[in-house]
């Protein structure tokens, strides 16, 4: 499948005009991730749009690298409104932040969360629990 | 002494004499009406258990309720969320008294294998559950135990339970206030 990197701040503009092409209408959003990379400096949270066109049987993947000290990039929610819950999602779980969404918070998580999970500094289990000990799971308190 | 069922009776010419309250527990038992929270593939088990090969419905069960006001027993089968203890909480205020709970699989009882961030560790922390049938996911027969000792706690409930101290103790632990209407909430 044939996969583009873009500077972020073109994004939009790229995704508008493969929509508007006559002859490439990729017209149908797949969908919207997000991706953390905490080693690669400067490039820590990637931001994957996967695309398709129908009239050509085309996939394209579309990726742009944000740094951590800039989580912004621009929706793409006025070309495709199935953008709007993709966003949120990427959102929620790391945090990037979509410059004109209509409505971006939480989808899938509890409103008051105070976190991203799905970045790599945060373990899976519930940092709540007080019922499991953690010595049966394989990790030792130290090195939480 | 006779029966009725598995009621002692005393009997005589014409009449048989038994309690009140145990005759009231003994048509509770046989006639629940459950409210099936079927979240993921316990609740599957669970339509199988209604199915006619592991019939629920010579428990009486067989009317389902999908409205807490109508429902004597709050059924949780499946994977409950953190984003849907709050909801699962005023199902179970809504319903009326007498009001039993039973948590079908692993991860109603105990938050099963997905021990995550968004999982709740098991819905007794929001609400009080009477039976848990553990299983990932429970045969049918082991849901149909589950309901049996769902019985057998029918059977002995006291008509006057919800006016005990002890019984508002309880739900004050899950900050559950009875004495409030539920749609004031």
């Amino acid at each position: 499948m044939l996969n583009i990197e873009m500077t972020p701040a073109r994004i939009h503009e790229a995704i508008s005009w493969l929509q508007q092409h006559q002859d490439l209408s990729v017209n149908y959003l797949t969908n919207i991730a997000g991706v953390h990379y905490p080693e690669s400096a400067g490039r820590e949270f990637a931001v994957v749009y996967q695309l398709h066109s129908w009239k050509n049987n085309l996939r394209l993947r579309i990726k742009g690298y944000l740094p951590k000290e800039n989580l912004h990039i621009a929706s793409i929610t006025d070309l495709f409104a199935g953008a709007n819950w993709m966003e949120r999602e990427t959102y929620d779980f790391f945090g990037i932040i979509f410059d004109g969404h209509p409505d971006l918070r939480r989808i899938l998580n509890m409103d008051d969360m105070d976190y991203f999970p799905m970045r790599k500094e945060y373990v899976l289990e519930d940092a709540t629990r007080e019922d499991k000990d953690d010595r049966f799971f394989g990790r030792n308190n130290n090195e939480l | 002494m006779g029966k009725i069922e598995d009621l002692e009776t005393i009997n005589g010419e014409g009449y048989q004499l038994t309690t009140l309250d145990k005759a009231i527990a003994l048509a509770r038992a046989n006639s629940v009406w459950p409210l099936p929270f079927a979240t993921s593939c316990c609740g599957i088990e669970f339509m199988a258990t209604m199915g006619s090969a592991y019939d629920l419905s010579r428990f009486g069960m067989e009317r389902m309720s999908f409205t807490p006001r109508q429902a004597d027993l709050l059924i949780v089968a499946g994977t409950i969320s953190k984003k849907l203890g709050p909801v699962l909480k005023r199902v179970y205020e809504q319903m009326a008294e007498p009001k039993w709970v039973l948590s079908v699989g692993a991860c109603a009882c105990s938050g099963g294998i997905f021990d995550t961030y968004s999982v709740l560790q098991g819905i007794d922390r929001i609400i009080p559950v009477d039976v848990y049938v553990p299983g990932c996911p429970p045969r049918p027969e082991q849901i149909i135990e589950g309901v049996m000792n769902i019985h057998e706690l029918v059977k002995k409930e006291s008509n006057r339970r919800r006016y005990s101290e002890e019984y508002k103790h309880l739900l004050g632990t899950y900050e559950i206030d009875i004495d409030q209407h539920a749609e004031s909430k």
